[in-house]
């Protein structure tokens, strides 16, 4: 293991957990306000890089419908993840209440899998270009940021911050950032937090709880489509972004079930167990990197099964 | 099961009372549907018995999967890992030890089982959706493990084992899928047995014990972590089997083949449209799930060629989109599967004319 390279792995790590962090916040928020685990989430962030990159004016479909800028291309997915958001309480989660733990968990499998099909249908099988990362020299957003030796920001000599990296991580950690003050100081937020404590006590305090679900729904979709966008700066857009997103589970139980900090600082710590994992070679194995958040998905279910942050709840098994 | 019998229809024995096939026409239609399997070869069609060879290594690894998930009720997202492990496992045996297929499939089960045994450990701290997050890890780890670079000589690689030897039985070489159809309808059948009187003794019973409710069954005596890595062992070991069929019938056994994640959600969608925690189940569900798939496979292209314009993506995604909607229909209509469906058409006929 080469130990100089540590620092500089630490600094990757954190900076790709910043997305993990993103996408697993999604997977919370609907868990925290329904009690449904969305294995669905890897395919809503596929859907959400995929309508990004058509509102774009992606190349290759032949007809360009729309023509947007980057940032708008982002709110117009956001508004049709919404709708999307929606449609899946309605119509597939709301008959599923009360329903065992392995009908609702099928289900988010099944509407993965329709939509993995979907996706495939109207974007085809190639792989699409990367987003243009914001920051960057081919900057989307225009924020004027002085390119320090070219790509990346070096300080201490020796370390190196990638632009892409780092803006992903930053505009990773103000969603998730706004995220949660949006729970903390809107009415909305608030009602979603009464119903993720007692669905019952909410209702009598005049929430209406199916529509806290519809609307958890939604945002995740909106989170969802921006961690989306993200990983397609770094990894470009493609139906593998779905598998990619699965990570986020690890980063989830490492957190804690029901925890916002606990799925921001999962992200970060499955992000750089990677990275660390990625720059110790000490033997000859492959994609290791892709491995170790399982593995430590095991050795945290083994060892401390609610996570960091989570509620440790009394259950005999 | 207490099933309402006709008038005039009792046991004279406890045997009697504990067969499965009580009349001489059930007897009858079950020798006539065997009977059928096995001439199947005969009729030439390379897909029916391509198709049969499928059904056969799917039922299997169902019925695996129904003793962990369906009677026992615990999660499990690595199915398809555990049969790619069974897979190599025969591969290996038959390659290097020379192993004859009857030794090689009871061999792949048992080290199947032996890695079920492994990933059932987590079992002893979590249940339910924790569980389920550990068989996925299992996913994941056994055919990234598979694709190592330091294994490569033995188990190929990211390409796989290709050459696994063709299986032979009395000097006759089942190398044809045509040929292999006689071992895999035997095999299945074998397991048939085996999975319809594990359900109905001591162990089957406390699965389901452990399933309806855990606290319950551990006050009745049923230890609970032992009776799990059970499950986990049995489920491990026809998927070993399943894995093994797969391997000899493909010539081949590797990622490139599948065994992926998308498989596992197959599997327990399969069980689901079957039927949970009934022996009808993986039959009903697999059989309808690849007939589905296949109609998939034949609607994409005939699609395509409407629309030529996007037709390398029409091809291949109607099997996901055919799949997911099923498992989403069937979820919300008829949540019991289609066990339940038949149990209540037959006791429609039995009851007739008093019932609908």
């Amino acid at each position: 293991m080469n130990w100089v390279l540590v620092p500089q792995q630490v600094i990757n790590g954190l900076l790709n957990g910043g997305t993990l962090a993103l996408i697993a916040l999604g997977i919370v928020l609907i868990f925290k306000s329904s009690e449904v685990f969305n294995f669905a989430a890897g395919h809503m962030v596929m859907l959400g890089a995929f309508l990004t990159w058509m509102f774009a004016g992606g190349e290759g479909t032949g007809e360009e419908l729309f023509k947007l800028p980057l940032w708008a291309a982002v709110i117009a997915a956001s508004i049709v993840a919404i709708g999307i958001g929606f449609l899946i309480e309605r119509l597939a989660l709301r008959p599923m209440t009360g329903q065992p733990l392995l009908a609702i968990i099928l289900m988010t499998l099944g509407l993965s899998q329709v939509m993995e099909g979907v996706t495939t249908v109207a974007y085809g099988v190639q792989p699409k270009g990367n987003f243009p990362a914001p920051f960057s020299p081919s900057d989307a957003f225009n924020i004027p940021v002085p390119p320090v030796n070219g790509a990346s920001i070096v300080f201490l000599d020796r370390l190196q911050i990638g632009h892409a990296r780092l803006a992903t991580f930053v505009v990773a950690i103000i969603a998730a950032v706004l995220f949660i003050l949006f729970f903390q100081y809107t009415k909305t937020g608030l009602a979603m937090r009464a119903t993720s404590e007692n669905h019952e006590l909410a209702q009598s305090m005049g929430i209406k709880v199916s529509r806290v679900f519809g609307w958890s729904w939604a945002i995740a979709g909106i989170v969802a489509t921006l961690g989306g966008v993200l990983l397609a700066t770094l990894s470009g857009v493609s139906v593998s972004l779905s598998t990619v997103a699965l990570v986020a589970f690890p980063a989830i139980l490492l957190g804690g079930l029901e925890s916002f900090p606990g799925a921001i600082v999962g992200g970060l710590l499955v992000g750089l167990a990677q990275e660390i994992v990625r720059a110790s070679t000490v033997v000859e194995v492959r994609n290791a990197s892709d491995i170790a958040p399982y593995i430590l998905l095991l050795i945290i279910l083994v060892l401390r099964p609610e996570g960091l942050f989570g509620q440790r709840r009394i259950e005999r098994i | 099961m207490a099933v309402l019998r006709p008038a005039g229809d009792f046991d004279r024995s406890y045997q009697q009372d504990m067969s499965i096939l009580r009349k001489p026409w059930h007897l009858l239609v079950t020798v006539l549907a065997i009977g059928v399997l096995y001439l199947t070869p005969f009729l030439n069609s390379a897909y029916i018995t391509f198709t049969l060879n499928r059904i056969a290594y799917t039922v299997i690894a169902l019925q695996g999967l129904n003793f962990l998930t369906g009677f026992t009720g615990q999660i499990s997202l690595g199915q398809a890992g555990f049969m790619l492990v069974g897979g190599y496992a025969s591969a290996l045996v038959s390659t290097y030890w020379g192993l004859p297929i009857w030794l090689a499939i009871p061999f792949a089960a048992l080290a199947t089982g032996g890695v079920g045994l492994l990933f059932g450990l987590p079992s002893l701290r979590v249940k339910g959706f924790y569980l389920a997050m550990a068989t996925l890890a299992a996913q994941f780890i056994i055919p990234w493990l598979t694709r190592q670079p330091f294994l490569a000589d033995y188990l190929g690689g990211t390409k796989g084992f290709i050459d696994v030897p063709t299986a032979t039985i009395f000097g006759v070489s089942l190398g044809e899928q045509s040929q292999f159809v006689y071992l895999s309808v035997t095999v299945m059948l074998i397991m048939t047995v085996l999975a319809n009187n594990i359900s109905r003794t001591r162990l089957g019973r406390a699965f389901v014990a452990i399933r309806d409710n855990d606290l319950a069954a551990e006050l009745l005596g049923v230890n609970l972590f032992s009776y799990k890595l059970r499950a986990f062992f049995i489920a491990a070991v026809f998927a070993g089997v399943a894995g093994a069929l797969r391997a000899h019938s493909q010539r081949a056994v590797g990622t490139e083949l599948g065994y992926n994640l998308v498989e596992s959600v197959l599997f327990l969608g399969m069980l689901v449209i079957g039927g949970l925690g009934t022996n009808l189940g993986p039959y009903l569900g697999g059989i309808f799930v690849i007939l589905v798939s296949d109609f998939a496979l034949w609607f994409g292209p005939r699609l395509a060629e409407i629309f030529p314009s996007n037709a390398a993506a029409l091809q291949s995604s109607f099997r996901p989109i055919f799949f997911g909607m099923v498992l989403v229909l069937f979820l919300i209509f008829e949540p019991r599967g289609m066990a339940h469906r038949w149990t209540l058409i037959k006791a429609a006929w039995r009851l007739r004319p008093f019932a609908r």
